[in-house]
């Protein structure tokens, strides 16, 4: 194994009954980048992000993150490795009887050892990080609009400090401000704490802002893995229509 | 993944100047050993934060440091020795935490109290406003589909008379005949010292037709249909399913409502008439096992000693029941707001509301019937 390698995906099968999603599938991720997963509605992509952490049970092949199959570790060292990642779901899946202070301490409560007082100042820093005000904290989820919501749930993510972050589609349904501030916020994050994040996304200006590489899921496997400019040079139909289109002209600026 | 070591750090007062020394590795699992300390400190004049032996840091660690600077001096301090990202992370954590924290209002004891009374005095006052409100709309709707019969959804009434109604038929008729049962058996305790086990025939005929054929049909339907139609309602209400329903023209009250109302009213009765049978085979069965009361007997009896009446009290209160369940378990469904947790309190308090009315209408109906003579 080499060290720059953090999710290794072979020849991965996942199946819901009778319908294959994914067959045939290998991936790496390398540490320390950004990588966006595209393809077309229904491709699997979310699918994927379940399987890597583990809430989709493959029907076939490997998927090792951090070098270790999640389903041979015992639950410590599961444990471990859930400590390790954030997760930000499509919808941001907060907590909806808790505040957004308190679903942001959820992860520090359970895996540190950390006071009360410092629990709570730094769930007001990660919820300030992830561009809300203090007084968000207050509130329900069921309270904060769309935006605020992914906001929050990022803030929920980043709350341990994770060396893997996945994102399922941060900016869908975003105005194009609000969607750009968040592309720009995910990248000096990544800088700055040197994280790997795996973004599902639809968005062709996410990827241009934030990707290092990006993968084409299609016909249940990765159809090319590269970046923009190479994908953009790659000879397939759906890739050609996906940047050559009058939205992926745009955001890349060809 | 290798073993954090402890942060350690070092203040040196020189002068004008205070030098906070830094090592070891200031993250998320191990900030919390010199927070305390850490939160003690106090310096003067310029500051500089020396990071030449910090190990790994992040957001956490680097939020720590800051405050601490923030709390040593007002100036912003300079970060000398070399580290990977110690600048760039303290810098945007001080970015970002640079804001004033907003003043609560104080609460006194007292001021809180009476609020607190005033508060719930006035929810009770515009909750009953609104139960009576949504009795109105729910009388006005369910008689206007009524006489215009063309407009009523049957489909959507017959799948809630099967869900709600013959669904329930086997729960409530058992319940019933064990009541039943247990009436005759206490009877015929008491009625046995006095020689007279006959009279059982009579505690079972007025028991189960007069009260407990419908009070048993009532909370059987206050937990089962009630929580249900409230459960369901609520789910649309929470994902936003009754928004999209008056986007599209359609009426909640038409569609969700008025439905669950008329099927319940007319059901109810049906399921009364199962559950009071039930109960009188219950007391039979008790009677020829135990008190050897033939069969023949026993209904014979029952024809002759208990007035027909007596059925028709029972079966006066189960419409009313079955309105008065629908209608708090449709009221608490379309209450429920966007959070999982309001989805079960709407329920709870659906099927507690739902009960509670039931008791209490039917002790109105004791009150009324016998002011009746009847």
């Amino acid at each position: 194994m080499t060290d720059d390698i953090i999710i290794r995906i072979r020849d991965l099968k996942t199946a819901y009954g009778s319908h294959v999603v994914h067959e045939h599938l290998d991936l790496d991720i390398r540490r320390g980048e950004i990588i966006g997963i595209i393809g077309p509605s229904g491709c699997g992509k979310s699918v994927l992000l379940r399987a890597i952490t583990g809430l989709k049970e493959p029907s076939a092949g490997s998927i090792e993150v951090f070098g270790k199959r999640l389903e041979t570790l015992d639950p410590d060292e599961r444990a471990a490795v859930e400590r390790s990642w954030g997760v930000m779901f499509q919808d941001g899946a907060l907590f909806s009887n808790l505040t957004v202070r308190e679903n942001v301490m959820v992860p520090l409560k359970e895996h540190t050892d950390l006071s009360a007082q410092l629990c709570r100042e730094l769930a007001d820093m990660k919820i300030l990080m992830a561009g809300l005000g203090v007084q968000a904290g207050a509130k329900y989820p069921s309270d904060l609009s769309g935006g605020m919501r992914k906001r929050a749930a990022l803030a929920r993510a980043l709350a341990l400090d994770p060396e893997l972050l996945f994102l399922d589609e941060p900016t869908a349904g975003l105005d194009p401000i609000t969607a750009a501030n968040f592309d720009a916020l995910i990248r000096k994050l990544q800088r700055a704490l040197g994280l790997t994040v795996f973004l599902v996304t639809h968005d062709v200006d996410t990827l241009n802002a934030t990707c290092d590489r990006i993968a084409v899921l299609g016909e249940k496997r990765v159809l090319a893995v590269g970046t923009i400019d190479e994908l953009r040079a790659f000879d397939h139909p759906w890739v050609q229509e996906y940047f050559g289109g009058p939205r992926g002209r745009a955001a890349t600026g060809h | 993944m290798a073993n954090p070591s402890t942060p350690e750090f070092a203040l040196e007062t020189s002068g004008e100047q205070t030098v906070l020394r830094v090592s070891g590795d200031w993250t998320v699992r191990t900030v919390q050993f010199v927070d305390d300390e850490l939160r003690e400190l106090e310096g003067q004049g310029a500051l500089v934060l020396d990071a030449s032996a910090l190990g790994s840091l992040d957001t956490a660690g680097a939020f720590v440091i800051d405050r601490t600077l923030r709390q040593l001096s007002e100036e912003p301090a300079r970060i000398e020795g070399d580290h990977a990202n110690a600048e760039n992370l303290i810098g945007q954590v001080h970015a970002v935490t640079d804001v004033e924290e907003p003043k609560r209002p104080p609460h006194g004891g007292l001021v809180d109290m009476l609020e607190r009374t005033g508060r719930g005095f006035m929810n009770l006052l515009s909750e009953a406003k609104d139960t009576l409100a949504f009795l109105g709309e729910t009388l006005v709707t369910t008689f206007r589909l009524v006489l215009t019969p063309w407009k009523l959804r049957w489909t959507s009434i017959v799948s809630v008379m099967e869900e709600a109604g013959l669904d329930a038929m086997p729960i409530i008729a058992f319940l019933s005949f064990f009541v039943g049962m247990v009436v005759a058996f206490i009877g015929a305790t008491t009625l046995s010292d006095l020689g007279s086990e006959i009279f059982v025939v009579e505690l079972i005929g007025f028991a189960m037709l007069r009260e407990l054929g419908v009070i048993m049909t009532g909370i059987v339907l206050a937990g089962r249909t009630n929580s249900s139609f409230t459960a369901q309602i609520g789910t649309m209400k929470m994902r936003q399913e009754i928004d999209a329903m008056q986007t599209l023209g359609l009426k909640p009250m038409d569609v969700l409502v008025a439905p669950r109302i008329i099927a319940m009213v007319v059901t109810t009765p049906v399921l009364t008439f199962v559950s009071t049978l039930a109960g009188i085979a219950g007391g039979v069965i008790v009677g020829w096992l135990a008190l050897d009361i033939n069969p023949a007997l026993f209904l014979d009896r029952l024809q002759s000693n208990v007035p027909l009446d007596q059925f028709w009290v029972g079966m006066s209160k189960a419409p009313v029941f079955g309105f008065v369940v629908a209608l708090i378990a449709c009221r608490q469904g379309l209450n429920v707001g966007g959070s999982v947790q309001s989805l079960g309190s709407k329920t709870t308090t659906s099927v507690v509301q739902a009960i509670f009315s039931i008791i209490v209408i039917d002790a109105l109906f004791a009150i009324f019937y016998m002011e009746m003579d009847i």
